[in-house]
Formats: structure tokens, C-alpha cells, sequence
């Protein structure tokens, strides 16, 4: 059995730790490329949202480096993406690729469902085992999401352009390779440090912006046009609303890991969006709102052009932007993105907070 | 290259290289628009922006210039050829050109050749924006079409509908079937200006759709960019809006005014040095060339400008290897010449 799964930021590397563990051959899909996206948008249907596109444009790559078996998550409620793995598994079976399918969903009751998913790969290893490589695969997912969260907030902050980026990517390698809970922790902290190290100016004060939306285009940077590293080289300090960790947490262990969770961004949506509508829309309405009361100075909003939960998040944001003084821009993407338009509401935007910062600033004096 | 202006009445360079139009302002130190050159790009920005500098450079020499700002969709190619002080998007340049103009400004209509913009401001600061995202079904370069079809200069299309008496209604969402809408009024036998005016409506309507979205559009209103000449377009905005609307005299380049403008500010806090290249760049041998990077698998496309056989600026690389390069040896030299001047 050679298994692979879809890309999704730094979720290759955790799902190959995790497999690698339990002694199973993994075939990493090649990184994103232009190519993976263009077979994705030749054999999805055109209404088909970016994710969609992206995640059979990784299975055909994956199948051609000998994949059989693909690994990917499911999911619950209004949202497509529950029945993607299906129509994933049409769509290359009509192109003749033959892949076997493992989803994991969310577990309905009992945390002992997702287990009895997982055991179609674990095969005899013993349930220790499998507890083991679960918490191997978690741990460096934490880690990953300790750095990104680093380079975010210091890319705007590097005197030589690419230094933040150049130090992340050295560590997310460092994280791939480490094979003990304590080597990546060890990785973790040196890459941390290391990258504090770097020559950085503290000095200024940088306009900061929230990023909040669809998890696939919020945390696959290739979705959203690698929107976080053109914010930092802006000079923008980027918080993101959700990272891997906290997904997996919710989504797969129904919260029983001590990870930041989401329960109180929902609350905070409540006046606004009372109920789920999938996806993370609630999430976004919340996110959006939870980075006003924390002072910063803006929102972006981003999902795949046509996501419904995204849609609806948008249309109540206006009154959080109001009831907040908070300004949020709205982003949608799909393969006709055009990078120039793109950069431009990008710096638009940035110039715009930047204006409205100083001028408060110059009010409160 | 660093150099130090005249301080007597400095101006202040301002580019907007667009899809279809390149323009070129000069301001002086108060802010009045001495100069405005407009020029069609025709597909070649790089030979446009000389062309442009080589018609001021007649009039003006190099001390004269206090410094320079690029924007449009070329404004990076502009500021490397010209050195720009600053490097703005058109939303911000727009936005602080009619602020200037137009004192108390608060909603700004701009349609240009391939996009539109609709910027609200508050208390003189841009408080929200939107831009025509996938499709440029109500912009200048479709009117332009549509003159050049029934075969009128696009000059006199915009009074021909005022002349009209009842405006016919034309489906405008999208310009393929605008075009067709039209084309069956005219043989059901409408008159010409009714259909103009009708498009013009059909414009408006696809602009306040797309990008107004119920947002609160409040007066002072300025219409501007190239399509603002057409007072069919404005008529059309008045009527929708039920306000008047302004369209100041530099409608056409407030782009470029708006670039100078924030040329001024960036040079004045910097200390008066400006990065402008000089006139002589006119002449100069500028060429462009890109080619794919295969190191890795993102295959970015770089861009090269070379200036009489050097590499002068690089961009396009996600990674920044190429971009860098040249950055490095860009500083050095940037030290060189602030150490001769003093």
C-alpha cells in the first residue's frame, strides 16, 4: 500500500509522520505547482471550488509517482467539502486512476469511530502504537504552527527581505526530518530563537491584520496567492484565526487536546450568525470580531470563489464592521485569480489602515 | 542614484501607466498641475513612459524635478526606469488626488480603460474600496469598442446621449451580451442616442451593482478617470444617484496627480533627496525580458529590465533569489552616492 494525501500548508508533513510511524509507504503528492493546478481545473467541474481543483490536481501527481491509497479528511454539514471525496474518487476513476479512498471524518458520538477509521491503515499494530504516531504526528504539527505563527508576526519586521522565510523553511525541514517527540520540540526551539536572531527592527510600530476564512485557502498558502508573506514584505504583522493544530484538535478529537479552540470565536458570532452554516463561517463572523476587541487594525477575509459558508459569513460582516470600526476586505480566489489584482486590493488595503492608524494616533495626542 | 533638487520651486513627477493610457503630470510645490500629457499605451508601456519623459524634456531640466511617483498596473516597470521616490496603487493615488481637488470629497466613481473603482472616504481618509474583480464588462475599453463600431470618435459619443429622449434599456451585466442587446434595438429601429444613452444607464447600473453592493454613496461625488469626459456617463451617474456629480478638470490623469502628490510628501519627509533617474532616461536603451526559473518547482516567471546591457531590477521570483540579487548591489551603489553628496 502506497499512500498519499492532499496538500494543505504544512499538513504534508504531519500526515507522513503520522503514516511513517505506522510502517506505511507514503508517496507525498510534489509540492503545488502550476501544474498541479491546471490538471485540477482540466478534470474538476468548472463550479467546483479551489479546493476541490488543488486536491485531485494532487492525486494524479501523487498516482504517477505510484500512489494507490489516498488519506484525506471528511466532512459534516451544509458544506461540499463532505461529499469532495466521493466526486474525488469519480472523477478518477472515469480518468482510470485507481485509488482506494480512507476519509476521516469527524467522528459522530464516540472518539472510538475515528479510531476504527484509522485501524484501515494501522492494520496489527497495537493500539498503543497507533496512539504513539498519533502523538508524534501531533506534536509536530504544534511545532509547525509555532513557526508559521513566528514568521507571520517577524516578517514585516526582517531588515534583509527573505531572512524570516529562508529560517522557517530550514526549520519546517529540520521538523520533517526529527523522528522523537523531543527532537522536534528541540528543532522547534532553536529554529525559534534562530529566527529572533535574525537582524530585525523592533522600532516601529506595524499596522496588523487578522486573517479570517475557509481553512483550505487560509492555511495553503498557493490557494490565497501566498497572501501572509506579501502582507509581512507590506509591512503588515499577520495573525492568522486558525492553524492546523486547532483544526485537528476540533475536528478529529473533538477538543480533548489542550489546543486553543474555537467554542468562544463561535459565541462571540452568535449575535450576528446564531448557527453553523458549515465550512468555517461562523468562524470567520467570530474570528473577525475577536481581532477587533484585540486591537487590531484590520480584517481580510478569504475563501474559494462560490463557498457558501464564506458567502454567508460576508454578508453579516458589514454590520461587525460597523459595530466594530473595524475594515474588512473580502477576498475570493479560484484559478482566475490574477496575482496583479490581487496585490494591488493588498496594498490598497494596507494603505488604507496605515492612514487610518496614524490619524488616530495624531486624534489620541 | 541620489541627487539633490533646486529648492526654488521644485515639481513633482507623477506617472500612471495603465492598460491604456500612460500619464505624465507635473506639480508644483502647491500642488497645481503644471503639466498633464496623456498618451495611449498601446500594449508598449516602456516606450511610452520615455516618450513621455522626452516630451517634458524639452521644457524642464533634471534639477527642476524634486522628485518622482509611480502607480498604474506598470507601476513597478515605471518607477525602475524613472526611480521613483514611491510606488503606490491606484486606489491610494486616486484617493489622495481627489481629496487634494476636491476638498471634502467623499465618494470617488472611477472607470478607467480595464478597471474600475469605487473609493468611499471619511474625513479624508479612504475608509472602504472595491475594484471590479472578474470582469471589466462596464469599463472604458468596452465604450471604446462600441464607438468604434457604429463608427463614431469616442469624443462625441458621450454628447450624443444627452441628446436622447427615452433612454432604451440595455442589458448590461456583461459586455458580450450588452453588445448583442444593443445590436437588436438598433434594428428594431430605436435612434441612436437612445441607445447611447441606454448603454451609458446599462454602464452605470453594472458599476453601482458590482462594486456599490449597498453601500451609503455620499456627496460630495467626483467622477473620474478617462471615461469621466463622457457626460453621457455622467448624466447617467447623476440620474441613478440622485446627487450631482463633479468631474474635475485632471479627471483624465488624477492618477499621476495623485502619484506626485504623494512624491512630494515621501521627498519632503525624507529631506528633499529624490531617486529620479533624470531626463536622460528618455534616450536611454531600456529593454525587458523574462524567462522561467526552473531551480524549483514554483516555475515563477521572472522579469528582467536591462539598462544599456546591465541589469538594472529583476521581480516576478516568489523565492526572491533573483530579485535580491540585484538588490544588494543596488544598496551599495545607493551608498556611494549618498557618500559623494555629502
Amino acid at each position: 500500500m502506497k499512500v498519499t494525501f492532499p496538500h494543505m500548508g504544512n499538513m504534508g508533513i504531519v500526515v507522513k509522520a503520522l503514516l511513517e510511524e505506522l510502517d506505511l509507504e507514503v508517496v507525498p503528492p510534489p509540492p503545488i505547482t502550476k501544474r498541479t493546478l491546471s490538471l485540477g481545473v482540466r478534470y474538476a467541474p468548472e463550479s467546483a471550488c479551489l479546493p476541490l481543483k488543488l486536491n485531485i490536481g494532487n492525486f494524479i501527481e501523487a498516482a504517477e509517482r505510484g500512489a494507490d491509497t489516498v488519506i484525506m479528511a471528511g466532512g459534516i454539514g451544509p458544506c461540499r467539502f463532505g461529499y469532495y471525496n466521493q466526486v474525488q474518487r469519480e472523477i478518477l476513476t472515469d480518468m482510470g486512476i485507481d485509488l482506494r479512498m480512507v476519509v476521516l471524518e469527524p467522528p459522530d458520538n464516540h472518539i472510538g469511530e475515528l479510531l476504527n477509521r484509522v485501524k484501515i491503515l494501522t492494520g496489527a499494530h497495537s493500539w498503543w502504537r497507533v496512539i504513539k504516531a498519533i502523538r508524534l504526528a501531533f506534536v509536530k504539527c504544534q511545532a509547525l504552527d509555532d513557526l508559521e505563527r513566528q514568521a507571520s508576526r517577524l516578517r514585516c519586521r526582517e531588515f534583509n527581505r527573505g531572512d524570516v522565510d529562508r529560517v522557517y523553511q530550514w526549520g519546517c525541514e529540520a521538523i520533517d526530518k526529527a523522528d522523537s517527540v523531543k527532537t522536534i520540540q528541540r528543532c522547534r526551539d532553536d529554529y525559534l530563537s534562530r529566527m529572533a536572531a535574525l537582524p530585525l527592527d523592533h522600532t516601529g510600530r506595524p499596522v496588523r491584520i487578522g486573517i479570517v476564512g475557509e481553512i483550505f485557502t487560509v492555511l495553503e498558502p498557493y490557494s490565497n496567492g501566498f497572501m501572509e508573506k506579501s502582507l509581512g514584505r507590506l509591512g503588515v504583522e499577520v495573525s492568522r484565526s486558525l492553524y492546523l493544530s486547532e483544526w485537528v484538535n476540533e475536528h478529529l478529537f473533538k477538543g480533548l487536546l489542550p489546543v486553543k479552540g474555537h467554542r468562544h470565536t463561535r459565541k462571540l458570532a452568535t449575535p450576528y450568525l446564531s448557527c453553523g452554516v458549515g465550512g468555517h463561517g461562523q468562524e470567520s463572523v467570530g474570528g473577525a470580531i475577536e481581532y477587533a476587541q484585540e486591537g487590531f487594525d484590520g480584517v481580510i477575509q478569504v475563501g474559494p470563489l462560490t463557498c457558501m459558508p464564506e458567502i454567508v459569513a460576508q454578508s453579516v460582516l458589514p454590520r461587525v464592521e460597523k459595530d466594530y470600526d473595524i475594515p474588512i476586505l473580502t477576498i475570493y480566489v479560484d484559478e482566475q485569480t490574477g496575482e496583479a489584482g490581487l496585490m494591488t486590493r493588498l496594498e490598497a488595503f494596507v494603505d488604507m489602515l496605515e492612514r487610518r492608524k496614524h490619524r488616530k494616533e495624531q486624534a489620541a495626542r | 542614484m541620489i541627487r539633490e533638487r533646486d529648492n526654488q520651486n521644485p515639481l513633482y513627477l507623477g506617472v500612471d501607466v495603465g492598460s491604456v493610457s500612460t500619464n505624465l503630470v507635473l506639480l508644483d510645490e502647491r500642488g497645481e498641475v503644471r503639466e498633464a500629457h496623456y498618451l495611449r499605451t498601446q500594449g508598449r508601456p516602456l516606450e511610452m513612459i520615455q516618450k513621455g519623459l522626452a516630451d517634458l524634456a524639452r521644457r524642464y531640466r533634471d534639477e527642476q524635478i524634486g522628485g518622482v511617483g509611480a502607480t498604474g498596473s506598470a507601476r513597478t516597470l515605471a518607477s525602475v526606469i524613472l526611480g521613483a521616490d514611491v510606488v503606490k496603487n491606484e486606489i491610494t493615488t486616486h484617493a489622495v488626488a481627489a481629496g487634494q481637488l476636491v476638498p471634502g470629497v467623499r465618494t470617488i466613481l472611477e472607470i478607467g480603460g480595464q478597471d474600475s473603482k469605487l473609493i468611499l472616504l471619511r474625513d479624508g481618509v479612504v475608509s472602504d474600496f472595491a475594484m471590479n474583480t472578474v470582469c471589466a464588462a462596464g469599463t472604458g475599453s468596452f465604450l471604446d469598442q462600441q464607438a468604434a463600431r457604429l463608427q463614431l470618435p469616442i469624443e462625441e459619443f458621450g454628447g450624443l446621449a444627452e441628446r436622447a429622449d427615452h433612454p432604451v434599456r440595455i442589458a448590461g451585466r456583461c459586455s458580450v451580451f450588452a453588445e448583442s442587446d444593443m445590436i437588436h434595438k438598433q434594428q428594431m429601429g430605436h435612434a441612436l442616442p437612445d441607445i447611447i444613452a441606454g448603454l451609458c444607464e446599462a454602464l452605470v447600473r453594472n458599476f453601482l451593482n458590482n462594486l456599490g453592493k449597498g453601500k451609503a454613496l455620499e456627496g460630495p461625488i467626483v467622477f473620474q478617470g478617462g471615461v469621466a469626459a463622457n457626460a453621457g456617463m455622467k448624466r447617467a451617474f447623476e440620474k441613478a444617484l440622485g446627487h450631482p456629480v463633479v468631474v474635475p478638470e485632471h479627471h483624465k490623469v488624477m492618477g499621476a496627480v495623485g502619484a506626485a502628490l504623494l512624491a512630494r510628501e515621501t521627498v519632503q519627509r525624507a529631506g528633499g533627496l529624490t531617486r529620479f533617474k533624470g531626463f536622460a532616461m528618455a534616450s536611454e536603451d531600456v529593454r525587458a525580458g523574462s524567462w522561467e526559473c526552473g531551480d524549483c518547482p514554483n516555475l515563477c516567471e521572472v522579469i528582467e529590465i536591462v539598462e544599456s546591457e546591465r541589469p538594472i531590477a529583476r521581480w516576478g521570483d516568489r523565492c526572491g533569489k533573483w530579485e535580491n540579487s540585484l538588490a544588494a548591489i543596488q544598496t551599495e551603489r545607493a551608498a556611494e552616492a549618498l557618500a559623494e553628496l555629502h
